[in-house]
């Protein structure tokens, strides 16, 4: 469609390219095209998920969606809207909530990531938001309870016993489509007794 | 519009020194795209709108992210995130106006990765342009929000050129009101300009909304003491408070005296390529006491002036509604 290249700098561009036709002047933009720029990242990284140092092979625009999802096969991170939009892709940070369709998998090198997968202990006893999200009845549908889930755990390790509000406020940044906010808040609140 | 999960091919660079992301910077022109936080990025490029040979992602520079005092105030470090800037003590405690503006900001998630730089130096949110249409401010020749069929009603209402986008960033209009300065380097050296000069409308340029030339990076943003501790009113008018773009935006400033409004700075956002400075406003405001009609006579005068199209009328009796709940505030 619309590149960068925008009317004015196409001019600008057949101006330059039609000074840079004199023979030899070409070579420039073919040895740019067809081998790695010095300082470009590796694609062979590691990546430390639920604890656990991961080896991938990682495009240098990929986002930790598609890393997670299709190289990993962590499928509990759902991809929705790809945009922002929604927040059924959150996942943990260093124990900060993000939307990991929105992150590139390059930037998180040498960072903690936890996916909802990574939330029960090893033992399987589940993680208090999730014991808390059953009790409650929290999910409808289902679609939105992974970024739920992890949101609510996110909050919890910054501020383990938070108002109804504050809560509110934690879990604002994800959609649910059926509607069941009150029932996650609930959730949460119980999460924060079980805490306790 | 189709949909990607996968961007493009591209390069990546991760510069760890500003002097290195400067030279690639300028060794690279405009091949390619500085990398805040990726959230206003990401969308262009999924959608295939724009596209970049390469990305400079500016995180890995550690001396360009954090909050520091400084002799007259506070230095904020471009790639400073926005959840930061609304929790950090020393901006809460002397500029909450701005701690308020970037907490507003889209929705938790987006404000723990975006920055301060890419908050000020985001594009516009015409769905149009966006959609990459091929518009004026993409270089094309018409405009589609300005026609008898457009949707417009997130547009401007103020200093419209061929292009009637409103300027988006929540943050802009509470560091115009804090007359705050953007440090910028790049090649050669650095200058230094006023949030106010920084924002550009598109009679000065229609490609981009800020002052920024091609190579250069935002690298710090300064806010003298001169309004520090003032008396502020901060409000974001949005048809959600979460995700939601403003509608219309009001950050004031003001310094109070008993019921006396000394000195004050209204500007208003949403409503312009650039935050709008409210100067009759400020004029008739300071050095008086107001009650509720004063304030509503003066607060009328607000959006005078404004040049509406079809469907954005709603934002002249806001901004007027706004600045008088500023001034009721006190
Ligand atoms: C769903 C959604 C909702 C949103 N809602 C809001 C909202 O309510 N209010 C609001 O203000 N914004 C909103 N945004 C816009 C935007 O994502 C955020 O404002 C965010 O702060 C942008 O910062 P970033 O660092 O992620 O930007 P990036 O995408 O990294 O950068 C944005 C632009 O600035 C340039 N840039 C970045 N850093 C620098 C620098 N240091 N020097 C020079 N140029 C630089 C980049 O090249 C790019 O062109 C929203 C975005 C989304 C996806
Ligand atoms: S308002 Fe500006 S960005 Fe939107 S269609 Fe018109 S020229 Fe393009
Ligand atoms: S899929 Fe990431 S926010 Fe919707
Ligand atoms: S439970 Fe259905 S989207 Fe939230």
């Amino acid at each position: 469609m619309n590149p960068k290249i925008t009317r004015r700098r196409f001019i600008k561009g057949v101006i330059y390219s039609a000074a840079a036709a004199v023979p030899g002047a070409g070579y420039y933009v073919a040895t740019a095209a067809s081998s790695r720029p010095a300082g470009a990242v590796e694609r062979l990284i590691s990546i430390n998920v639920n604890g656990r140092t991961r080896r991938v092979d990682v495009l240098p625009q990929e986002t930790l969606t598609h890393t997670l999802r299709y190289r990993l096969n962590l499928t509990g991170t759902k991809l929705a809207c790809n945009r922002g939009e929604c927040g059924a892709c959150t996942v943990m940070i260093n124990d900060v909530a993000n939307y990991s369709c929105s992150v590139l998998t390059q930037q998180v090198k040498g960072k903690q990531i936890t996916t909802v997968e990574g939330l029960r202990a090893a033992d399987g006893t589940l993680h208090p938001v999730q014991q808390a999200f059953i009790e409650e009845l929290s999910p409808q549908c289902g679609f939105c309870t992974p970024g739920q889930v992890v949101s609510a755990a996110a909050l919890l390790i910054a501020n383990p016993n938070p108002t109804r509000e504050e809560a509110r406020q934690g879990l604002s940044g994800n959609l649910c489509r059926c509607g069941a906010y009150d029932h996650y808040l609930n959730g949460v609140m119980r999460a924060a007794e079980l805490i306790a | 519009m189709s949909s990607h999960d996968v961007m493009p091919d591209m390069d990546l660079y991760q510069p760890v020194q500003v002097e290195d992301a400067i030279s690639l910077a300028a060794r690279l022109g405009d091949r390619a795209w500085l990398l805040g936080g990726g959230q206003d990025t990401y969308g262009w490029l999924k959608d295939r709108a724009k596209t970049t040979e390469a990305l400079i992602d500016l995180n890995g520079i550690e001396s360009l992210r954090g909050v520091r005092e400084t002799e007259d105030g506070i230095e904020i470090g471009a790639l400073t995130t926005l959840t930061e800037i609304a929790t950090n003590p020393l901006i809460n405690e002397n500029y909450s106006l701005l701690s308020q503006a970037a907490g507003r900001v889209a929705s938790l998630q987006i404000r723990n990765i975006g920055t301060l730089g890419g908050n000020v130096s985001q594009d516009v949110r015409c769905w149009y342009y966006r959609r990459g249409l091929d518009c004026y401010r993409a270089g094309g020749n018409l405009c589609y929000a300005d026609t008898p069929e457009g949707m417009n009603r997130e547009h401007a209402l103020f200093g419209a050129s061929r292009c009637v986008a409103v300027n988006p960033s929540d943050t802009a209009p509470a560091l115009v009101a804090l007359e705050a300065s953007m440090v910028i380097n790049g090649d050669e050296g650095e200058r230094i300009l006023a949030a106010e000069d920084y924002f550009v409308g598109p009679a000065i340029d229609i490609e981009s909304t800020t002052a920024l030339r091609e190579g250069e990076i935002l690298t710090a943003v300064r806010i003298p003491s001169t309004w520090a501790n003032a008396t502020f009113y901060f409000e974001k008018v949005a048809d959600r408070n979460v995700w939601d773009f403003a509608l219309v935006s009001m950050a004031v400033a003001m310094k109070v005296s008993g019921n006396t409004i000394e000195d004050s700075r209204f500007v208003c956002g949403a409503v312009e390529c650039k935050p709008r400075r409210l100067l009759e406003i400020e004029a008739a405001v300071n050095g008086r006491s107001h009650d509720g009609a004063s304030a509503e006579s003066i607060a009328a005068t607000a959006s005078a002036g404004a040049r509406s199209l079809a469907h954005n009328q709603y934002k002249m009796p806001l901004m007027n509604n706004l600045v008088k709940r500023a001034i009721e505030s006190v």
